[in-house]
C-alpha cells in the first residue's frame, strides 16, 4: 500500500468527521483509506495543469430571489423530531 | 381483469375507464405487500390507512373529471430519502430512526397533484452509499427474481417493489447509477435524467451535484409519463434548471431511422460479464435492423470515472452528513460527556460502517494541505470527462452499452471488499459526473435467469432520445415478465423466470 495513514492522521480526520472510532474501527479505517487514496492517486496519470477544475456541469450563476418569507411557522412541527426541546427550542448539553 | 399485473398507465386508463378504482388497486397492492414482504423487504414504512384514504379522494376527484392524467390514482413507492410530510423518512439509517419530516419533497408533491397514492416507502442502502441494498439498518433487500441475490442499490427496495409487484412504480435516487443499476438487476426501466430536471427539495442529500431523483417503471410507456410528472423548475431548488421540454411522453415513437448510435469499445473491456456482453449487443444489433446507424468508438477516460466519482461524493457527503449532530432531529448517544462528544458518539452509534467510511475519505480529501491534491483533482478530471462526452456526442445522438459488468450478485459476496464493489458502477458513475441522462431497461435473461440490463445515455437534455430509442427497442423486444410471475411459476414447480422473461425474437 502506497499511501500509509498515521494514527495522527485518523485522529484528526476522525475530529474534522466528528466521528470517534474504537480501536478496532481506526485501524480498519487506516486501510481502508490508505486503499482508497492509492486507487484515487490514479487521477495523477493525467495531466490537468490547464484544466479548469468543474464544480457545476451547467454555467449557473448565483440565484437570487427577493426577499420575502413564503412558508409558515412550523416551529412546533419541527421541534417534535428534536431529541430534547424546552420553551420551544432546542436543549444542548451544557457548553459552558 | 387482473388489475396487479398491469403497467401504471394501463391502470390509470382502466380507473377512468371505469374497470376498476383507485381503491381496488391500493388494496391490492396492500395485500401483495403483507403476503410477501416479509420475503422480499422492499418497504421500511407501509402506510395503509393513509394510501387507502388517499386513494379514496383521488377517485373521487377522478370521477368529478378533476384528476385525468396518466398516473391518476394509482399506488406508488417512495424510496426513504425523500422527506414526506407526516411520514417517517429513514434514508435506512439509525440516526433517521424517528425522523417525521415536516414537509414533502417537490417530486413527491408533483406526484401527488397528479393523482398519485403513496403506499409507503421503500429500503435502500444507508443514505443511498452502497450498491446493493445490504447497507440498510433496517435489514437487506432480496431481488425477487432470487431472493439469493441483491435488487442492487442504493435504490433496491425501489426496483425490488416494482418487481415483485408490490406497487405500479417507484420513485429512485441515482447519484453514481442507484436508479439505473438496481433497475437492471431487477429487470426494470429506471431513468436518471439531466442534472437539475427534477427539483432535490426534500431529497435527504448525499452528493448534491450528483443526486437526481427519477422513476423505476414496469415499461418505457410509464418512465416517460413518469419523468414527465415530477419534472419542474423549483425555486427551492438553486440547481433547478427551467425547461419547457418536458412533454416526455410525445417521445413514445416507434422510430429510431437515422439515430446514430455509439458502442463505447471502452465499455466492453475486461470484466464485463459474456453473457451481459452478448445480451447488449444484440440489443445494438436489433436497433440497427430497425434503421439505426450504430458505429464502435473510443470515449477514453472511463478508468478514471471511479475515483474521480469516490473522490466528489465523499467530499460532498462529508459536507452534506454534518447536519446530523443529534440536536434537531433523529438519533442522540444516551451517555454523552458535554456537547462535542455528544456529537461525536451520536454518529459514530447511528451512523453505519459505510456511511462512517465515506464521511472520513471525505473529510480527509477536503482537509487542508490534501484539498488540491485530492478534491480540486477530481474537479479537474470531472472537466475532462464532461469533454470526452461532449466529443462523443457531436458523433452521436444516443451511446449504448451495459448498466453493470454483471447481473445482481448473490447476498453478502460484495460489502468484504469495498472497491471491488465500487468498480460495478463504472459504467454508470460517469454519466452522473458529466450530468447526463442515462436509462436503464432490460434486454436479456443469463443462465441464472438474473436481467440483464441495457444502458442509452444521452447528451444533456435530450432524454427525448433516449426515451425513443428504449421505446423503439421495447417494440422489437417484447414483453419482458416480471420477477413476480417467475417466482409464482416457481412455486408451481416449474421452471423459473425464463420463459416469461425471455426476450421474443
Amino acid at each position: 500500500m502506497a499511501n500509509i495513514i498515521s494514527d495522527e492522521t485518523i485522529e484528526y480526520v476522525g475530529i474534522l468527521a466528528k466521528l470517534e472510532l474504537s480501536d478496532v474501527e481506526k485501524e480498519q479505517a487506516k486501510s481502508d483509506m490508505g486503499r482508497m487514496l492509492d486507487y484515487i492517486d490514479k487521477l495523477g496519470e493525467l495531466d490537468t495543469t490547464s484544466v479548469e477544475p468543474m464544480s457545476h456541469v451547467f454555467p449557473v450563476q448565483n440565484v437570487f430571489r427577493e426577499d420575502i418569507v413564503t412558508n409558515s411557522n412550523t416551529r412546533e412541527e419541527l421541534l417534535t423530531n428534536a431529541p430534547e426541546q424546552k420553551d420551544g427550542m432546542f436543549m444542548v448539553p451544557k457548553t459552558v | 381483469m387482473n388489475i396487479i399485473d398491469m403497467t401504471a398507465t394501463e391502470l390509470s386508463a382502466a380507473i377512468r375507464a371505469g374497470q376498476t378504482t383507485a381503491v381496488e388497486a391500493t388494496e391490492a397492492m396492500l395485500a401483495r405487500i403483507e403476503e410477501q414482504d416479509k420475503i422480499y423487504n422492499c418497504y421500511v414504512t407501509v402506510d395503509k390507512e393513509g394510501a387507502l384514504v388517499q386513494a379514496k379522494e383521488v377517485q373521487v376527484k377522478i370521477e368529478a373529471g378533476e384528476l385525468t392524467g396518466p398516473l391518476a390514482g394509482v399506488p406508488v413507492a417512495i424510496k426513504d430519502n425523500m422527506c414526506t410530510e407526516g411520514m417517517l423518512t429513514t434514508c435506512s439509517s439509525k440516526i433517521l430512526g424517528n425522523f417525521v419530516p415536516t414537509y414533502t419533497a417537490e417530486a413527491v408533491l408533483n406526484l401527488k397533484k397528479a393523482g398519485a397514492v403513496i403506499l409507503g416507502k421503500t429500503n435502500m442502502d444507508e443514505f443511498a452509499m452502497g450498491s446493493t441494498t445490504e447497507t440498510s439498518a433496517y435489514g437487506v433487500t432480496r431481488n425477487p427474481w432470487n431472493t439469493e441475490h441483491v435488487p442492487g442499490g442504493s435504490s433496491g427496495g425501489s426496483a425490488a417493489a416494482v418487481a415483485a409487484e408490490e406497487c405500479y412504480y417507484a420513485l429512485g435516487s441515482d447519484t453514481g447509477g442507484s436508479i439505473r443499476q438496481p433497475a437492471s438487476y431487477c429487470g426494470m426501466v429506471g431513468m436518471k435524467p439531466t442534472y437539475g430536471t427534477v427539483s432535490r427539495y426534500g431529497l435527504i442529500a448525499y452528493g448534491s451535484s450528483l443526486d437526481q431523483i427519477g422513476p423505476l417503471t414496469k415499461d418505457v410507456t410509464d418512465c416517460a409519463a413518469v419523468l414527465e410528472a415530477i419534472a419542474s423548475h423549483d425555486e427551492k431548488d438553486s440547481t433547478s434548471v427551467e425547461r419547457q421540454d418536458t412533454d416526455f411522453t410525445s417521445a413514445l415513437v416507434d422510430d429510431v431511422k437515422g439515430m446514430r448510435i455509439g458502442i463505447p469499445n471502452d465499455y466492453f473491456g475486461d470484466g464485463l460479464d459474456e453473457e451481459v456482453r452478448a445480451a447488449v449487443l444484440k440489443a445494438a444489433e436489433e436497433l440497427e435492423r430497425k434503421g439505426a446507424v450504430v458505429e464502435r468508438f473510443d470515449l477514453s477516460l472511463v478508468e478514471y470515472a471511479i475515483p474521480t466519482y469516490y473522490t466528489i461524493a465523499a467530499a460532498e457527503a462529508s459536507s452534506n452528513l454534518e447536519r446530523f449532530d443529534g440536536i434537531k432531529y433523529g438519533y442522540r448517544t444516551k451517555d454523552y460527556n458535554g456537547l462535542h462528544n455528544m456529537y461525536k458518539k451520536s454518529r459514530s452509534e447511528g451512523f453505519g460502517e459505510e456511511v462512517k467510511r465515506r464521511i472520513m475519505l471525505g473529510s480527509f480529501v477536503l482537509s487542508s494541505g490534501y484539498y488540491d491534491a485530492y478534491y480540486l483533482k477530481a474537479l479537474r478530471v470531472k472537466a475532462l470527462i464532461k469533454k470526452a462526452f461532449d466529443e462523443a456526442f457531436a458523433k452521436y445522438d444516443v451511446i449504448l452499452g451495459p448498466v453493470a459488468p454483471t447481473t445482481a450478485p448473490k447476498l453478502g459476496s460484495s460489502l468484504s471488499d469495498p472497491i471491488k464493489m465500487y468498480l460495478g458502477d463504472i459504467y454508470t458513475i460517469a454519466v452522473n459526473l458529466a450530468g447526463l441522462p442515462g436509462i436503464s431497461l432490460p434486454c436479456g435473461i443469463d443462465k441464472n435467469g438474473l436481467p440483464i440490463g441495457l444502458q442509452l445515455i444521452g447528451d444533456c437534455f435530450q432524454e427525448k432520445k433516449l426515451i425513443q430509442t428504449a421505446y423503439a427497442y421495447e417494440q422489437v423486444r417484447g414483453k419482458f415478465g416480471l420477477a413476480a410471475h417467475g417466482a409464482e411459476r416457481e412455486q408451481r414447480g416449474q421452471n423459473t423466470a425464463e420463459q416469461e422473461g425471455q426476450c421474443n425474437e
